[in-house]
Formats: C-alpha cells, structure tokens, sequence
C-alpha cells in the first residue's frame, strides 16, 4: 500500500500509479520462452483449444492425414533490427519453422508465409529479406506454397512481421518427442552457444558494441537426417534451443519427461559471446540460438550421434553435456568444476542484465 | 577468456577448497557482503563443498535487494508519468513495489528503458529534450562514481531535464549494523572488491579492530573468493582480526582518488533505509546541493509518497543472517521467485532465491554427493 503525507500535501490522492493484479497486461516477459510464457500458454491457450495434439506441446503436431500421419508447425518472427551480423528476419523465417518440423522428426516441405508490414518500410530491406528467404527455403529443400500480407500504419509493427507454417512428412517410425527421456540417456548439444541472441543484442539500438559474432541462423535439418540415418531408434528427443535458450530447451524436456538431467560442465560458449555475456551480466545458457539443438539418444548411441552431426557444418561441435538421472525430476542442475551443484532453472521472464 | 579463465581454473579451485577443508579445526560463520560475490558463490556451489567447514551468509550486499519499497514506488510513480522517460539498469525492472514493478509499468505504456550505463541516460535525455528523463541511481560506492559523473555531466552540459532518484547506500555502516546486531552470528567478512577498488580499506580498519573481526578484501572470480575465505579462516584459526587484501590486482588501501572525490563533490551522507532492515543512520549517499536541481524527488516532489512492507516478509531477518531463508514462514509459500514478497527472492542471487532452487535440488541429492 503506498500511503500519503497525511497533510499539506499535493499528493493526497496519490495511489499507486498501476493498480492491477500481476497478470493484468500482457508483459514482454510472456514473450520470453521462460515460465511466463509457459503459464500464459497453461492458463490462457490450451484450455481453450485443448485437444490431444496440442497437449503434446511439441515444436509441432503430428497429425492424421489419409491413414498416414504429417508434420505442421508454425512459428511468428519479430526481431529488432530487422538485419543483424549472419543474416535476417527472413532466414530465421525460414529456419525457425524448418528447425521446428525437423524437431519433431519430420522433413520439412512446404512453406506458407504471412507477412504484416509497416507502412514506410523501406523496399530495398523488404527486398534484401525476401532474398533471404528464397534462398534459405531453396537451401532447405521447402516451397514457400501459399502466403498473405498486410500493411498497417506507420508505428503498428516494427518494420516487418512473418509467420510461417510449415508441413512436413515423417519417414518411418522416427518420432522423438519431448516426454521420452530416459534415466540414463546422454544429452548432447549440435553447437556453441549463445551466437544469435548476442549477435542482436550487439546492434541493437542504444546498446551497440563492437563484437565478431555473427548469429548462428541455420537449418537442423540436414542434422536430424544424419541422426534419423544413423541411430534413428536410439533418438529420444530433440529441441532447438530457440529463445530462453538450452536451459529453456533442458527444462522442457525434464519436465515433459518427468526425469532429472544433469550437466557435467558448462557446456561450450565462444569466446566473443562469452565475453559479451560478462560485460553484459548475461548468462549464456539462457541466450538464444537459431542453429542449435539438443539431442536426448540412449547411452550406447552416444558416440555414433556424435560422429552423425559432426560431418555437418552446423553440428561439427557438438560435444556431449550431460546425462538424465531419476533424481530431481523435472530439474536440470549443472555440476560446477568445484563439485559443487548449481541449479539451471527456467528464467521467470527476459533475462535482466545485472548490476551487481 | 583472458584475464578471466585463470581465475576459475577448476584444478586450483579445488586444491582451495581442500587447503580452507584443512585449515578449519571448527565451522566458522563468514558473510560476503557483495550481490557478485554471492553470485559466484551460487553459480559454483562454493557454499555446498565447503559446507563443512563455513557458513556463509549472503550479507546485504545486493543493491537490488536492498532499495526500499518506498524508492520502488516512487520510481514507479515517475516510471508511470507519460512525460517521463524512466532509465534503469536492468535487475531493478523485476523489483516488486506495493503494487507492481516497472515491468508493468512499461507494459501499461510507461516509457521504462534499460541503460547500461548512467551517462546513456544523459545521452537519453539530450535526444528527447521535450521529456523528462530520471535515471534509477542505485547501488554502493562501486556506483556511485559512475552515477555522479552521469549528474557532474548534465550539470556541465546544461541538461535540465535530466534528474536522478537516489537510493544509493554505503557497506561499512551496513557492517556495523549487522555487527551490533545481539544475534550476530558474523565471523568474519569478505568485503566487496570493487566497492573496496573506489574506496580503499582504510575505513574499515577501525571495524576489524573495535569488533575483532578478520575482514578480507576480496575479488569476484571462483578462485577470488576461495582464496579470500581461506584467508579468513585462517585469520579466524590464529586469532588475528586484520584487514586483508585478496584482490590485489585491483585494490589499494588509499582507493580510486579522483572517483572519491568526484563522489564528495556531487553526493552527501545521508540516512538511508535499506529494505527489510530499516534505517541505518549514516548509511546512504544523497545529492549535495549544488546539484540539487537534479533530484528527481525534489524535481516531482516525491517526498509524500511513503510505503509499508509486507509483515510476511522477513527479509530484514535474512539480510541479517538471523534467519535463513527456508526459516521464514512465507518461504516457498507466500513467497517465491515468480511472485515474490520481498527483494532477496526476486534475483537469483538474492539470498532467499538461492536457497529456494538450492533446497529443492537438496532434496533429492545430499550434499557433497557430487562428483
């Protein structure tokens, strides 16, 4: 309760200046990939449109179509800036929702894009992002099929915002899915982390700084083939650790699972990120990638998977963090260098940079 | 990285943990006064591999956590005026007020923006010189230089519509609050590096030897605090109760002059609350009054806005080391990191947030079990 000076005071009727509840407005945090956006989703989204797909809570759904089963995922991309070091909105259009078909076992094939522009956008970055995506789509092996735009007024959308759908088409029986870790499986991560959320931060507006990363925007696709190819039955889950980061990614499939996961190290951060990251007060783990992701397989297919993403470009560093434990259900802790234990737990909103 | 690896060498750290191990003949209660110290104590489970020979206690070192609410809801009052644009760094947005935080502030249209650095909300406030501009100044004397330049300069430029809300506060008469304190159970101290890099440990001399206590000047790194514990130990084992300095690569007694004096030109000492503990006289720093016209609570006369704390949140206790987090009845309850009651669960560095991702882990596994 804020009280007033009781008298002479201008302020008498002061109250604070927000009266409302904590959810009364729909806060950045929502957007964040932690708990917020977590609990929006529970409380708001999926009691509405509860069905047995849905509440699989994938990075799609696998859907019945004619006796045989496809893949469809969707995925909205609003950045700022629009271009950033290693690519733009248009290739994280593309990727993002070929990575999120991909997590679900699928080979993605086709695009829809739906785009809302904002009056005054110049024509020659609309221009440099349409290229953007035709390439990453002819890249990836997708037809953008179908797709809508909009303007709107000057000051209602920040540039440009795409959505894409995208279906995809599963190959035998490989569906890894979020909920089936097992005690004992590895963890394994396709590449260094934290590449894309600091490349933005390093260009964004009122916060530049002079750093040679470049965002890690990349398709997993080609990945998952070579996992599907080489150790197909041992792949218990995959997850792009898009926003909120691998802690996000780890916290998910721990609580889908129901089982504990236990890092064995930090796991691998570039040097220009994680200097970033001090300066900043940021911790990497909860830093957004847009080429990496974690890979749940069975212990004895551990070295195998290795070698599979590793004759990728995009997975040539993936190295193995960590392994799941029936302890801790639905915690991931990491174990520091002293032996000590550190708890990796889900961001309630945005990561803050620290003062102190 | 340079400059950094070697201060978090694992093989190092551990041949720390053992020598602190061997020299303690009894457990002994230390405080890290500094929210970074407590971070890397957290982050690197120092707490836990030395549980058998130190408790630590995270002292009332996070600025963060120890704003006042009535600070809080005055930033919030200016953050909410659709003719100010509110600068902040960015752990204060997440801050609970009465009411709210500046996080939805900024949702219900509030002009709240992060900045990295006091001098970017100068900047701020040249470009927009049609609103304006407050910047959150919090912190200890590692701040304080930084956001007295940051007025020293608007003053200098002209910048009119610049103004600052002031909640900055001083370690050593936190220290001997705690130390008065009839409970203290305070050992001895890790003092904060960088606070100690501005101001030098002449001041606390006199501490270590009115209150016999070893108090050790120490850096921010895994090894940093392992050394800096280990001296205190050590000090604690031989009876001795000096000022030492481990963080010699930044620290001298005499401090950073010329940030000193920019620090006396544009601040005074002032009584300060601090949250959850109440007023320590002597305790803050405030604007002199030559820079008075850049005090925002003057500026927007602020001064009648005053604020209760919650009765359910111990927090005072906790800063204290009186009670531990997991002691206090609203703990994990009334009171957790997603809606929390008082500022120590709202980092997760602060005290009471430590504890509660640390004890449910605990749960599960016993400590030392790791690897």
């Amino acid at each position: 309760m804020i009280t007033t000076a009781p008298q002479g005071s201008t302020l008498q009727r002061i109250t604070c200046p927000t009266p409302i509840t904590a959810q009364g407005q729909v806060q950045l945090g929502h957007g964040s990939g932690g708990k917020m956006s977590a609990r929006l989703l529970r409380d708001r989204f999926l009691p509405r449109f509860s069905n047995q797909y849905l509440e699989g809570l994938g990075d799609g759904a696998r859907i019945p179509v004619e006796g045989s089963e496809v893949v469809i995922s969707t995925d909205t991309f609003v950045v700022s800036p629009l271009e950033f070091p290693g690519g733009n909105i248009g290739h994280l259009a593309v990727h993002g929702t070929v990575n999120d078909l991909a997590m679900m076992g699928a080979v993605p094939k086709y695009l829809s894009a739906g785009f809302v522009l904002e009056e005054g956008l110049e024509l020659d970055v609309l221009d440099r992002i349409l290229d953007a995506m035709a390439e990453a789509a002819a890249a990836c092996g997708v037809d953008i099929v179908t797709g809508d735009t909009k303007v709107v007024d000057h000051g209602k959308a920040d540039g440009l915002f795409v959505n894409t759908t995208g279906v995809g088409f599963l190959k035998g029986d490989f569906r890894p899915s979020p909920e089936l870790a097992r005690p004992g499986d590895s963890v394994i991560v396709s590449g260094p982390l934290g590449r894309h959320g600091m490349a933005v931060m390093a260009v964004r507006e009122g916060l530049e700084f002079d750093a040679d990363i470049r965002s890690d925007t990349a398709s997993l696709a080609p990945l998952v083939a070579a996992l599907r190819e080489s150790v197909g039955p041992h792949v218990r889950c995959l997850r792009d650790a898009t926003r909120g980061g691998l802690a996000s990614a780890l916290n998910e499939i721990a609580q889908a699972s129901g089982v504990g996961v236990v890092l064995s190290g930090q796991p691998p951060v570039p040097p220009p990120v994680e200097a970033a990251c001090e300066m900043l007060g940021l911790d990497p783990l909860y830093v957004a990638n847009e080429g990496v992701m974690v890979v749940f397989v069975a212990p004895e297919a551990e070295g195998d998977a290795l070698a599979a993403l590793r004759a990728h470009t995009v997975g040539a560093s993936a190295v193995a963090i960590g392994h799941v434990v029936p302890e801790h259900p639905r915690m991931v802790v990491l174990r520091t260098g002293l032996g000590g234990t550190r708890v990796v737990d889900m961001l309630p909103g945005d990561q803050l940079p620290r003062i102190c | 990285m340079k400059y950094l690896s070697e201060y978090r060498d694992p093989e190092m750290a551990r041949g720390l943990v053992k020598r602190i191990l061997g020299t303690a003949t009894r457990p002994w209660t230390l405080m890290e006064v500094c929210g970074g110290q407590t971070h890397t104590i957290v982050k690197q489970g120092i707490n836990e591999v030395l549980s058998d020979a130190v408790e630590m206690i995270h002292g009332p070192g996070c600025p963060v956590c120890v704003t006042p609410l009535e600070q809080i809801d005055r930033a919030l009052h200016l953050a909410a005026r659709p003719d100010v644009i509110f600068t902040s760094f960015g752990d204060m947005l997440r801050v609970p007020g009465s009411e709210c935080d500046l996080l939805q502030v900024k949702a219900r249209g509030g002009n709240v923006r992060v900045v990295y650095s006091p001098l970017d909300a100068v900047e701020v406030a040249r470009r927009n010189p049609d609103k304006e501009v407050v910047f959150f100044a919090v912190g200890f004397e590692t701040t304080a230089p930084a956001n007295a330049m940051a007025v020293w300069r608007a003053k200098e430029l002209g910048v009119s519509n610049f103004s600052v809300l002031v909640s900055h506060v001083t370690v050593p008469p936190a220290m001997v609050a705690i130390l008065d304190d009839p409970d203290n159970r305070v050992q001895g101290f890790l003092a904060a590096g960088h606070v100690c890099t501005v101001m030098g440990w002449k001041e606390y001399e006199p501490l270590a030897d009115r209150y016999r206590v070893p108090i050790v000047v120490t850096g921010f790194e895994p090894l940093d605090i392992l050394e800096g514990i280990w001296m205190a130990v050590r000090q604690l084992e031989e009876g001795r109760h000096e000022v030492e300095n481990q963080y010699v690569r930044s620290v001298r007694r005499e401090g950073n002059q010329p940030a000193q004096d920019l620090v006396t030109q544009v601040f005074q000492v002032v009584d300060r609350g601090w949250r959850g503990i109440g007023t320590i006289p002597g305790s803050g720093l405030g604007l002199t009054p030559a820079f008075a016209a850049f005090d925002a609570e003057r500026k927007f006369g602020l001064e009648g806005i005053h604020a209760e704390e919650s009765p359910d949140c111990r927090a005072g206790d906790v800063l204290k080391g009186r009670l531990k987090p997991f002691e206090c009845p609203a703990f994990g309850s009334l009171c957790t990191p997603e809606s929390p009651l008082g500022a120590p669960m709202v980092s997760a560095e602060g005290a009471c947030a430590a504890y509660y991702n640390f004890g449910r882990v605990q749960a599960d596994v016993p400590v030392g079990a790791a690897s």
